[in-house]
């Protein structure tokens, strides 16, 4: 008896055409603009070098070694931008452990792409373009312009509080407030839940909000620079739509030294492997990151806001628990 | 009890949290871009009916809660306790104090069964059908022939609760009240 069984797709027949639409216009958008598409190993022998991201680990066996599944092809992308790819992009599945919920599904479908010669403001200039052809016709009304809006004149607009000269204990007593409780948190936490539960929550509907110019502690990947304050900042991006992440750039770090540093100090403690081989390729003498700007784009979101669907399951053929 | 993460954290899962049982209403993923993941819970206090958000941390543990909800059949009260009785033949029987009956003395009747919530074996609260008929002790006469239009008067039920009625209700008429808003239906059937 397997009537209790449901075996139906959580996405409709109408999500499904539209996924394949957006793929087919994405691949358009790169044709045009002259970017190699590329396929990338999901399997990994270094998982990524943040910890606020958990691997999925594919387990050893006879016959192969210790493996994780990519959290994103950015590694492998930047050893082909080394080997002299030029602009490059990627459309296809990665995997992130424990991500799941209304916006989140363990594995999920990312574009990610570099452009040489580029930084985060003109990367966010095009992922703007790109995004406007994607809602084109959707279920939400773009305004025509995005917004601007740096990272420290966001949280002052929305959370009242200047995230570079606020006190540790200032932002401390505002995220204790907002999460009910105190989680313990460091700063960089601590303005992580004023992002995530005040800043999001508050930015404008219907118009693409580009939040830039990160403090220099969430760089991750990107350069650090001088803004035009004097103030150390991260060059990177992030891009809301109704107060949805949809993608996160950045002016990439192309020194092989500090990216080493960085891996070491966000790894240590941990039993992660550093990718060598990318930092080889980075260090390489001929070769090295060349000056590009990258950034990594969630497609099922996009669907989502298209479609005016409330949940990620929704725009995936099977979600998790479904699969 | 088991302890629970927040991955594990679904709607009707029972947990501790500062002292008190609660029961988890809603749990949302929350992740900032490249930052910290939190689980931004919506709970019910099951002490005192209370909900409330609080963020957690991803991965967070809470202990379980050792709460049970069982059907019981109200008995009496002694002033200071009120008895239920298990339905399952045992009679075993359960006192539950003024602080768990709380607003629901307006709904207890005689052999009625109710949802009893149990914690660590003592009963926290209870929870009465949505619909339970009850007698009328005291209200002004009714009005005859009036049946249709509108109007409303106050009428004391067997229970002592107040529920406004239409006109043409009588004393000694028994009546379907809803107990989740405390407010009259229909005459019973």
């Amino acid at each position: 008896m397997s009537v209790l069984v449901n075996w139906k797709p959580s996405a409709n027949l109408e999500a499904l055409h539209a996924r394949a639409a957006l793929n087919r216009s994405v691949r358009e958008f790169f044709i045009e603009t002259n970017a190699l598409e590329v396929e990338l190993p999901i399997l990994n022998h270094a998982p990524v070098a943040d910890t606020n991201i958990e691997p999925i680990a594919v387990l050893a066996s006879d016959v192969m070694p210790n493996l994780y599944l990519h959290t994103s092809p950015e590694y492998s992308m930047k050893r082909l931008l080394c080997a002299g790819s030029g602009d490059l992009y990627a459309l296809g599945k990665v995997f992130r452990a424990g991500e799941a919920g209304g916006r989140h599904n363990p594995e999920f479908t990312m574009l990610e792409w570099y452009r040489l010669d580029m930084d985060h403001q003109e990367l966010m200039h095009e992922v703007a373009d790109l995004l406007d052809e994607l809602f084109n016709d959707s279920e939400v009304e773009l305004e025509d312009a995005p917004l601007f809006l740096t990272y420290q004149q966001a949280v002052i607009q929305y959370a009242g509080l200047d995230p570079f000269s606020a006190s540790d204990d200032d932002i401390k007593v505002l995220g204790i407030e907002l999460a009910g409780g105190d989680l313990e948190l460091n700063r960089d936490g601590w303005l992580d839940m004023i992002m995530s539960h005040k800043v999001e929550k508050a930015l404008p509907k219907n118009q693409l909000v580009f939040i830039y110019n990160y403090p220099a502690s969430q760089a991750a990947l990107a350069k650090l620079n001088n803004d035009d304050n004097g103030q150390v900042i991260a060059e990177r991006f992030e891009v809301y739509l109704n107060s949805l992440e949809l993608a996160n750039g950045y002016h990439e770090l192309t020194d092989s030294e500090e990216q080493r540093q960085r891996f070491e100090k966000e790894l240590k403690g941990t039993e992660r492997p550093i990718d060598e081989k990318l930092l080889a390729a980075m260090a390489d003498d001929e070769a090295g990151l060349p000056a590009c700007a990258g950034v990594a784009v969630g497609i099922d979101r996009i669907l989502m806001l298209r479609l005016g669907k409330k949940t990620i399951s929704e725009v995936i053929s099977f979600s998790a628990g479904n699969c | 009890m088991a302890n629970y993460s927040t991955s594990e954290f679904k709607s009707g899962l029972k947990v501790m949290l500062d002292g008190d049982p609660c029961a988890i209403v809603e749990n949302e993923y929350v992740k900032p871009g490249k930052g910290q993941a939190f689980s931004r819970v919506k709970l019910k206090n099951l002490k005192n009916g209370r909900t409330w958000e609080r963020t957690f941390k991803s991965g967070e543990k809470l202990e379980g809660a050792d709460v049970m909800d069982i059907d019981m059949e109200y008995l009496y009260t002694d002033g200071e306790f009120w008895h239920f009785m298990m339905t399952d033949g045992s009679f075993e029987q359960h006192p539950a104090s003024e602080e768990a009956i709380s607003e629901n003395k307006n709904w207890l009747k005689e052999q009625q069964v109710y949802e009893v919530t149990l914690f660590n074996g003592a009963i926290l609260s209870i929870t009465p059908p949505n619909f339970i008929d009850l007698e009328v002790t005291e209200t002004d006469p009714g009005l005859k022939g009036d049946t249709a239009q509108g109007g409303s008067k106050p009428a004391y039920l067997q229970t002592g609760a107040m529920v406004r009625v239409p006109l043409f209700i009588e004393i000694g008429e028994m009546l379907r009240i809803d107990t989740r808003v405390g407010e009259y239906v229909s005459r019973a059937k």
